[in-house]
């Protein structure tokens, strides 16, 4: 039972220090889990602290692959949208 | 023209200091004076002392426990000039090292602040080691702090045991249905909250932390962010309440929203406002408050004199490479600004010589009364560098607004442009860039400069805005008005409102 920081994490360093466990650590690219260390918060906390304040999307999965915090839950911005203007200013 | 950022004493602000609150006149006139004295060589509170002082930021707290529609925390590129965006993150003892390297290398240095590019009371370890620190190793220093308020009230206490004296809190409202289209969510007491009622929080936390500064006496500026359609009239009720409760200075800074940037208003189309907006608000909150006209947005880790970024001296590796003799530099240090102040008092002092009749005997009319004695008010823009006309047009990055009329050359504002004319001999898409510039100068009816090319000159003077170049190296408010005063003499300025004018 573990999350898993993956490459689109930014280093912000938010979850580090809200992990009940200390799993969380400091590592090039990106911040990593010690999957042996997380319990996913179950008994600490009700919500998984480092999904709760990460503010980037796709950042976090669970075990089995999902994101946690997927396209637009954060950022309020539809995923379709994104698309869209990511489109439109690759042909500038 | 003398601080008017904070010259006006508030009136019957709740401005107790240290608990006692009575109000009498004296206070309020000896809490001014402590205001003044507190922010005059501060470089971002005083107009003229940014030419003398400077301010540097280090970005030890990336991380954050809000999100803001204006805020992407995702792009992190090295040509971003957005607020709040930096790319190199350091470590506590990187930020102390690199303050005493900046401070011992330019004197000017007199402020250090710690803004982000996350909160730094979300990073409270990081901020406060760092303050802790620099208190001890360089007390000449001054501390500040910028916070979107979340936490702000359990560190207060904190706050007041550093030499701390400035604390900015960014508050875009005090409405939670207004928050709620400003905020999508916020981090607070182990959960992920999103919508009103994270708005609802994260507003009382300010108010709180707001009451708990001023009853510390530690002095309060509110910042806040104009959007255009989300909290552009909001704004005026704002600043009554922010001024009430004691915040000395209020900044109504633009939203900043392009689709590339990839935060929410830019992805929308949710626009920003165009300058004229802008010091609209700031005018029509300016009976209520002291409002601040020359901020620029800088870059949170820019260091130097506001406007000229030094940034690239001051890498880490070529900061491990300086051997800083602090005691020595802080000696340099107090004879520069023994210096700086003695010629800063000159120049007020002057500033306040009856040069001016105009100025000396108007200044009790109140304010809507007094643009109808002689001549209207005019926008002015000035390429300036130092306190003098001496930037040529084409290498301005930006430019000064002065509103001139019988009362005075007051400053308003400044506005940005891109520089055109880079030197190259193929001036590329320098048409453009011109457009831009005339753009960021709607309002103005003259734009002052050193010099300025046959081109531009033509294309400014097609979009309603007239070229001057006879006042190169003069300082700008006597520049300022003595255009204001050849347009009057030439009829130029009769007490009707001109199609063009913004006031
Ligand atoms: S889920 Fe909880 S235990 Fe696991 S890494 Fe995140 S904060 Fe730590
Ligand atoms: S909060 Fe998210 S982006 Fe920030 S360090 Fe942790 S995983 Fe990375």
């Amino acid at each position: 039972m573990a999350l898993e920081i993956i490459e689109s994490c930014v280093n912000c360093w938010a979850c580090a220090p809200l992990c009940p466990n200390k799993a969380i650590y400091e590592a090039k690219p990106h911040f990593l889990i010690d999957a042996d260390k997380c319990t996913e918060c179950l008994g600490d906390f009700a919500d998984a602290q480092c999904v709760a304040i990460c503010p980037i999307e796709g950042a976090i999965l669970n075990e089995l692959g999902e994101e946690l915090n997927p396209p637009g839950s954060l950022t309020g911005i539809p995923p379709e949208r994104w698309a869209a203007v990511q489109a439109e200013i690759r042909a500038r | 023209m003398d601080l008017p950022v904070i010259e006006s004493t508030p009136q019957k602000t709740g401005g107790c200091s240290a608990g006692s609150c009575g109000s009498t006149s004296d206070q309020m006139g000896g809490m001014s004076d402590e205001i003044r004295a507190k922010v005059q060589d501060h470089p971002c509170y005083s107009e003229d002392a940014h030419h003398y002082f400077a301010r540097m930021h280090v970005a030890v707290a990336p991380a954050c426990n809000i999100q803001c529609h204006y805020c992407n925390r995702k792009y992190d590129c090295a040509n971003e000039s957005r607020p709040g965006v930096v790319s190199e993150v350091l470590s506590p003892d990187q930020a102390v090292k690199k303050t005493l390297a900046v401070a011992a290398t330019i004197p000017q240095m007199t402020v250090l602040g710690i803004a982000g590019p996350g909160d730094p009371l979300a990073n409270p370890e990081r901020t406060f080691e760092t303050f802790r620190q620099l208190s001890v190793k360089a007390p000449d220093i001054k501390l500040c702090v910028s916070t979107n308020g979340l936490s702000l009230p359990d560190h207060v206490e904190e706050l007041s045991r550093h030499n701390i004296d400035h604390v900015t809190i960014t508050i875009n409202c005090v409405d939670p249905d207004v928050g709620a289209k400003i905020y999508p969510w916020i981090f607070w007491q182990n959960k992920r909250i999103h919508g009103r009622e994270a708005a609802e929080i994260l507003i009382q936390r300010q108010q709180q932390g707001l009451e708990m500064l001023v009853a510390k006496g530690i002095l309060v500026k509110v910042n806040s962010v104009l959007i255009p359609g989300v909290n552009d009239e909001h704004l005026k009720e704002v600043s009554k309440i922010v001024k009430a409760k004691g915040a000395f200075l209020h900044n109504v800074m633009p939203l900043i929203a392009e689709a590339e940037h990839g935060t929410f208003y830019g992805v929308m189309g949710q626009r920003s406002p165009n300058p004229a907006e802008l010091k609209n608000l700031q005018d029509a909150c300016e009976g209520d408050m002291n409002m601040m006209r020359h901020c620029r947005q800088c870059r949170a880790d820019a260091v130097g004199l506001l406007g000229e970024d030094r940034g690239d001296e001051f890498t880490m590796d070529k900061i491990d490479a300086m051997e800083i003799d602090y005691e020595a530099a802080m000696k340099v240090r107090a004879e520069f600004r023994a210096k700086a102040t003695a010629d800063l008092e000159a120049k007020r002092a002057k500033a306040h010589a009856p040069k001016m009749p105009q100025a000396q005997v108007v200044q009790f009319v109140p304010r809507k009364e007094k643009s109808a004695l002689v001549g209207r008010r005019v926008l002015m823009a000035v390429a300036a560098k130092g306190g003098l006309v001496a930037v040529h047009f084409g290498h301005a990055n930006e430019f000064l607004v002065y509103e001139a009329s019988a009362d005075g050359a007051k400053f308003v504002g400044h506005r940005k442009a891109e520089q055109y004319c880079d030197g190259d001999v193929s001036c590329g898409d320098g048409e453009s860039v011109l457009d831009k510039t005339i753009k960021a100068l709607e309002g103005c009816e003259v734009v002052l400069c050193s010099k300025i090319g046959y081109e531009p000159w033509g294309n400014l003077e097609a979009a309603g805005i007239q070229p001057n170049g006879e006042h190169a190296m003069e300082p700008i408010e006597d520049a300022v008005m003595a255009v204001w005063h050849e347009m009057l003499a030439a009829g130029k300025l009769d007490a009707k409102p001109s199609a063009n004018k913004v006031a």
